[in-house]
C-alpha cells in the first residue's frame, strides 16, 4: 500500500493541508461518494417500483381465484412470472434469479481475492483473480439477455383482453403479466443495473490488461484493483437488493 | 499520500505470501451470503405472505449490505469519519422509502375510493 504516512495527524496539524483525516486516497475516497450517489439513483428506481406496487391492488387468492392468473386489474406476484430456466420445460419459479444471485456473489468473491493478492503484489493471483470475476460478469450478463428475451417473448397463451385480441409477453407498450408499469420497471430496474455490470465488465477488462502489461507493478501498488472492486462490490449490492424487493417480495 | 518510487522499471516486486487467516475470513462471509441467499429464496415459498415475511427480508438484505458493504468493500475498517459520511446519507434513502410507500397507500385508497 502506498499509504506512508509522513504526516502526523495530530490536531493542530490536521486543518494546514497534507493530511489524510480520512486515512483513504483521494481516488478511493471518490469512488466511495461515486456509488453513494449511485446507491441514490438505484433507490429512486427501486422506491418507485415500492410506490407503483403499493398504489396497485395486490393478488389476492380469496378475490381473484387460487390459481393465480395474469390480469392488469393486480399487481402479478414475481413468482408466477419468472418460471423458467433455460433448456427445461418445468415450472421453476425464482429458481433462474437464485442461479444469478450466486453467479453476481462468487464473482464478488474473486474480485475480493483479486484485491487481496493486490495488496501482496502477487501479479500472477491478480491475474487469476480478475479472470474470474470478469468471467462471472459475462456468465451474469448472458442469464439477464436469456431472462429478457423469455420477458419479451411472453407465454405460449398470452392474456386475452377485453377487445377480443391477446397480448404475448411484455415491453414498454404492452404486459401480459400486469399493469403496464410492471414491464416498464423490470426493463428499467434490471437494464439500469444490468448496464453496471456491463461497465463493470468493460472496466475489469482494462484493469485486467494494465495488470498483464505490470502497470501497477511499475506504479507500485495495485490500488486500481482496489477501486474497480469497490465499483463491482456494489454493483453485486445492488442486485441483492433487486434480488429482494423485485423478485422475493 | 504515495511513497517514491524508482523509475528503475527493474526494481525487485516483494511479492508477499498469503495470509490463510484472510482467506478464511473470505470464505466465511462467502458461506454468510450464499447461506442467506438460500434462507432467502426457500422463505419465499415455505412462509405464508405478509408484513412478517416482508420483514424478515428487509432484515436478512441487511445482513448482507453488512457483510458486502463492511467485509468485502473493507468499510468496517476505514475511518470512522469515512464510515459515517457513507452512512448518514443513505437515511434520505429510508426517508423516500417511507414517504413513498405511504403516498403509494394513499394513492391506492384514492383509487379505490373513485373506481371501486
Amino acid at each position: 500500500m502506498a499509504h506512508s504516512a509522513t504526516i502526523d495527524n495530530n490536531s493542530e496539524d490536521i486543518w494546514n493541508g497534507g493530511a489524510e483525516p480520512l486515512k483513504a486516497s483521494w481516488g478511493k475516497l471518490m469512488m466511495w461518494f461515486f456509488l453513494l450517489s449511485d446507491a441514490l439513483s438505484f433507490s429512486g428506481l427501486l422506491v418507485t417500483y415500492g410506490f407503483s406496487r403499493f398504489s396497485h391492488k395486490a393478488y389476492d387468492p380469496n378475490i381473484h381465484g387460487l390459481v393465480f392468473k395474469f390480469s392488469d386489474t393486480y399487481w402479478p406476484i414475481p413468482e408466477a412470472v419468472f418460471t423458467h430456466i433455460p433448456f427445461i420445460h418445468i415450472n421453476a419459479p425464482l429458481v433462474f434469479v437464485g442461479i444469478m444471485t450466486f453467479i453476481l456473489i462468487l464473482s464478488s468473491v474473486t474480485m475480493v481475492l483479486a484485491v487481496e493478492a493486490g495488496h501482496r503484489m502477487d501479479k500472477e493471483e491478480v491475474k487469476k483473480w480478475m479472470l474470474w470475476t470478469i468471467l462471472g460478469g459475462f456468465a451474469f450478463l448472458g442469464c439477464q439477455a436469456w431472462e429478457w428475451s423469455i420477458f419479451i417473448q411472453g407465454s405460449e397463451e398470452g392474456r386475452l383482453l377485453l377487445d377480443g385480441s391477446k397480448v404475448f409477453g411484455a415491453n414498454l407498450h404492452v404486459n401480459e403479466y400486469g399493469p403496464q408499469l410492471f414491464a416498464d420497471l423490470f426493463f428499467f430496474i434490471t437494464g439500469f443495473h444490468g448496464t453496471h455490470v456491463l461497465s463493470g465488465v468493460i472496466i475489469n477488462i482494462i484493469v485486467f490488461y494494465n495488470v498483464c502489461l505490470g502497470t501497477y507493478d511499475r506504479v507500485g501498488n495495485y490500488e486500481m484493483v482496489e477501486k474497480v472492486g469497490l465499483y463491482w462490490h456494489f454493483v453485486d449490492l445492488v442486485w441483492v437488493f433487486v434480488f429482494t424487493f423485485f423478485y422475493l417480495v | 499520500m504515495s511513497s517514491h518510487h524508482h523509475s528503475d522499471s527493474h526494481q525487485e516486486i516483494k511479492i508477499v505470501p498469503r495470509d490463510p487467516q484472510k482467506v478464511k475470513q473470505i470464505l466465511k462471509v462467502t458461506y454468510i451470503l450464499g447461506g442467506v441467499t438460500a434462507i432467502e429464496f426457500a422463505a419465499a415459498f415455505l412462509l405464508p405472505k405478509g408484513v412478517g415475511l416482508t420483514s424478515l427480508f428487509v432484515l436478512l438484505t441487511f445482513v448482507k449490505t453488512f457483510y458486502i458493504v463492511g467485509e468485502f468493500m473493507h468499510l468496517k475498517h476505514e475511518a470512522k469519519t469515512l464510515i459515517w459520511s457513507i452512512i448518514v446519507p443513505t437515511l434520505f434513502i429510508m426517508w423516500l422509502i417511507l414517504a413513498m410507500l405511504m403516498e403509494g397507500t394513499s394513492v391506492f385508497n384514492f383509487r379505490t375510493w373513485i373506481w371501486g
